[in-house]
């Protein structure tokens, strides 16, 4: 019997030959990653045990992220605790304030990962780093502390769904549209303790900023890991920013799935998710314009180049409506950078945008956005839950950027297909060369 | 931590609704920390602010579906635990929670329907051995699939940590 790509990753990684959905592995880790809120609580851990070192360095990245720069006094303490852990374990790959970046955005994009890792962090959202065809996902503290000390976890080998999504993607349609989509028809459960595994030939219209989209959300659906094949597209990603070699695993034809898929992305439109569930999806069209306090475009979901790029050609030219307002969060520092070179500010901030530096933010209610009672809030990030951005009264609805940036501009839900004019993909085209690939199409 | 008693006895607190998620049983507002006892006062505050004043320690939390959803935050288990809860109950539980859970030593069992037969403020009789939850007040029982061995030894062990050092000795230190 043929095996799946995560069991060919799992096994490869724990010395076997083969393995099955089910059994329980010991596997070996290439990367952890870690940040402020869930690392000192290992560290501690360790600390009472008297464990003091860290089996790898090398294997380890760190940024602060979630608080960024501190919040407060307590939040403070702990970026202090991660800071000094990394100085005295002599870990190379931080990124300090004002490097720094949401964690699941910095990895992929500063090179530290490589298709075919085993990747995990004390943050669910560790499955994004799978499209880059990596076994990659999220554990609580006592994992990262078990992992940090030995370098292994064990785990439960997953059953894979298969996502098949077929055909280009229409005016307006992003790949969040996809993943709130493919949600809203399998639930927050769906795919619960399952590795949702995407291939098809929407894949070639995606670029890597893209896919990560959709393998973050993998959580949403309870799913442990969501993966993708690595084809070109993934390939020059890599080789752009690192040299490293690196082994690549397909999924088996013959290959079982505990359910498959296929998805006519074709025939998708914008997608709204109502609160309070990232699985109440539902085409735009059936969405009533809900008037709409704060739009978030950021995190790690939506925080990156192409977001911004999409959400600027959007809102070019547009004032925020009166009575909302808008905040625009780059995933990490260098989209930062990228965003304010290309003029992408220029254009948020005639728009009336508040632009913050990366960080989770109002993501997870923390701070820079949080919301009030009874306000409501269009979002780009990945939870609409119940008090997620902050008061648990708020009212949070999920999109793509271009449909929080048209949302921006009317102050009540709109479907950005009003606003995405062709010479939207002006800007597109120009970020597209200034980036070297242009083996891709846009999705506009 | 002790051997896993075979029978454990508590009231019973019932949320019934699916996807009871981290963000309510730990709000984000409160992870500036991670000290057990303060986390503890913030159990459940975001679907009952006045579960903190009536849980004790011992007592049960029962759920329906996928209980624990969202983020990884091992904070959710420590605030229960913290408030005194002895096990969560579910019809099922997410992968991460679950995880955590008996990652920590802390039981979490699956017991597809005892929502719908158990009140809060109802006594309850776990025996993890055979598998049977027994409601005292009612005087209702029923069973659910004992934990993995893998699970049980976890637990038993008070946790991955201890259970590693166990198993190999000794980490590297
Ligand atoms: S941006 Fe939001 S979802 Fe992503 S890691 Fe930060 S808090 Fe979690």
């Amino acid at each position: 019997m043929g095996m799946t790509i995560t069991e060919k990753i799992l096994a490869a990684h724990s010395k076997r030959e083969c393995v099955v959905p089910g059994e329980i592995v010991n596997a070996k880790l290439d990367l952890i990653v870690c940040h402020e809120v869930t690392t000192p609580p290992a560290v501690q851990m360790l600390r009472k045990l008297g464990i003091n070192k860290v089996f790898d360095p090398s294997k380890i990245l760190v940024t602060p992220d979630h608080f960024v720069p501190n919040k407060d006094i307590k939040s403070a303490e702990l970026a202090k605790q991660l800071r000094q852990w990394r100085e005295e374990q002599g870990i190379t790959r931080y990124y300090e304030v004002g490097n720094h970046g949401i964690c699941h955005a910095i990895a992929p994009e500063q090179g530290h990962v490589l298709p075919g890792m085993t990747i995990i962090c004390g943050d669910s959202h560790t499955t994004t780093m799978g499209a880059l065809g990596t076994f990659a996902t999220g554990v609580g503290s006592t994992d990262l502390a078990a992992a940090l000390a030995t370098g292994e976890l064990w785990f439960k080998v997953p059953e894979s769904i298969l996502f098949e999504l077929n055909g280009p993607l229409p005016h307006g349609v992003y790949s969040k549209d996809i993943i709130l989509y493919i949600i809203s028809k399998i639930g927050v459960d769906g795919a619960r303790y399952k590795a949702m595994e995407y291939r098809g030939s929407s894949l070639r219209y995606l670029t890597m900023e893209a896919r990560f989209t959709i393998t973050n959300m993998a959580i949403e659906a309870g799913g442990k890991s969501g993966i993708m094949p690595v084809d070109e597209i993934a390939m020059n990603y890599v080789h752009a920013r690192t040299s490293e070699p690196y082994e690549l695993y397909y999924s088996d034809d013959d290959a079982e799935y505990a359910e498959r898929f296929t998805i006519d992305v074709s025939s998708l439109e914008p997608m709204v998710a109502l609160p309070s569930l990232p699985s109440n999806g539902r085409f735009i069209g059936e969405v009533p314009r809900v008037k709409i306090d704060q739009v978030y475009i950021g995190s790690c979901t939506n925080g990156r180049i192409e977001d911004l790029r999409i959400a600027a050609s959007v809102m070019k030219g547009h004032k925020v409506a009166k009575g909302t307002r808008a905040i625009v969060v780059p995933a990490t520092t260098e989209v930062w950078k990228t965003a304010m070179r290309e003029g992408l500010f220029d254009i948020f901030s005639e728009a009336g945008c508040v632009i913050s530096t990366a960080t989770c933010g109002a993501c997870l209610g923390g701070y820079m956005g949080v919301l009030g009672a009874e306000e409501t809030c269009l979002s780009t990030t990945n939870r609409n839950f119940v008090g997620r951005m902050g008061d648990p009264r708020a009212k949070v609805y999920l999109a793509s950027p271009a449909t929080a940036a048209a949302t921006a501009i009317t102050g009540t839900i709109t479907d950005p297909r009003e606003f995405l004019k062709p010479e939207s993909q002006h800007l597109l085209a120009a970020a597209e060369s200034a980036y070297g690939q242009d083996d891709y199409l846009w999705g506009v | 931590m002790p051997e896993l008693p075979t029978k454990l006895k508590g009231y019973a607190h019932v949320y019934e609704r699916a996807h009871i998620n981290t963000d309510e049983i730990i709000p984000a507002r409160y992870l500036n920390v991670h000290e057990e006892a303060e986390l503890a006062k913030h159990a459940m505050e975001d679907i009952d602010v006045d579960f903190v004043k009536r849980v004790q320690p011992g007592d049960f939390v029962i759920a329906g579906d996928d209980f624990g959803c969202g983020s990884s935050r091992e904070h959710a288990v420590w605030a229960l635990r913290g408030a005194g809860v002895r096990a969560v109950i579910a019809n099922s539980f997410a992968r991460i929670f679950f995880r955590n859970a008996i990652n920590n030593g802390f039981l979490v069992i699956e017991c597809p329907g005892a929502v719908q037969s158990i009140n809060t403020g109802d006594e309850l009789e776990i025996d993890l051995a055979a598998g049977r939850l027994r409601n005292l007040t009612k005087g209702t029982e029923s069973s659910f699939v004992p934990l993995s061995d893998f699970a049980r030894e976890l637990i038993t062990a008070g946790g991955l940590l201890p259970y590693i050092q166990k198993a190999h000795g000794a980490v590297e230190s």
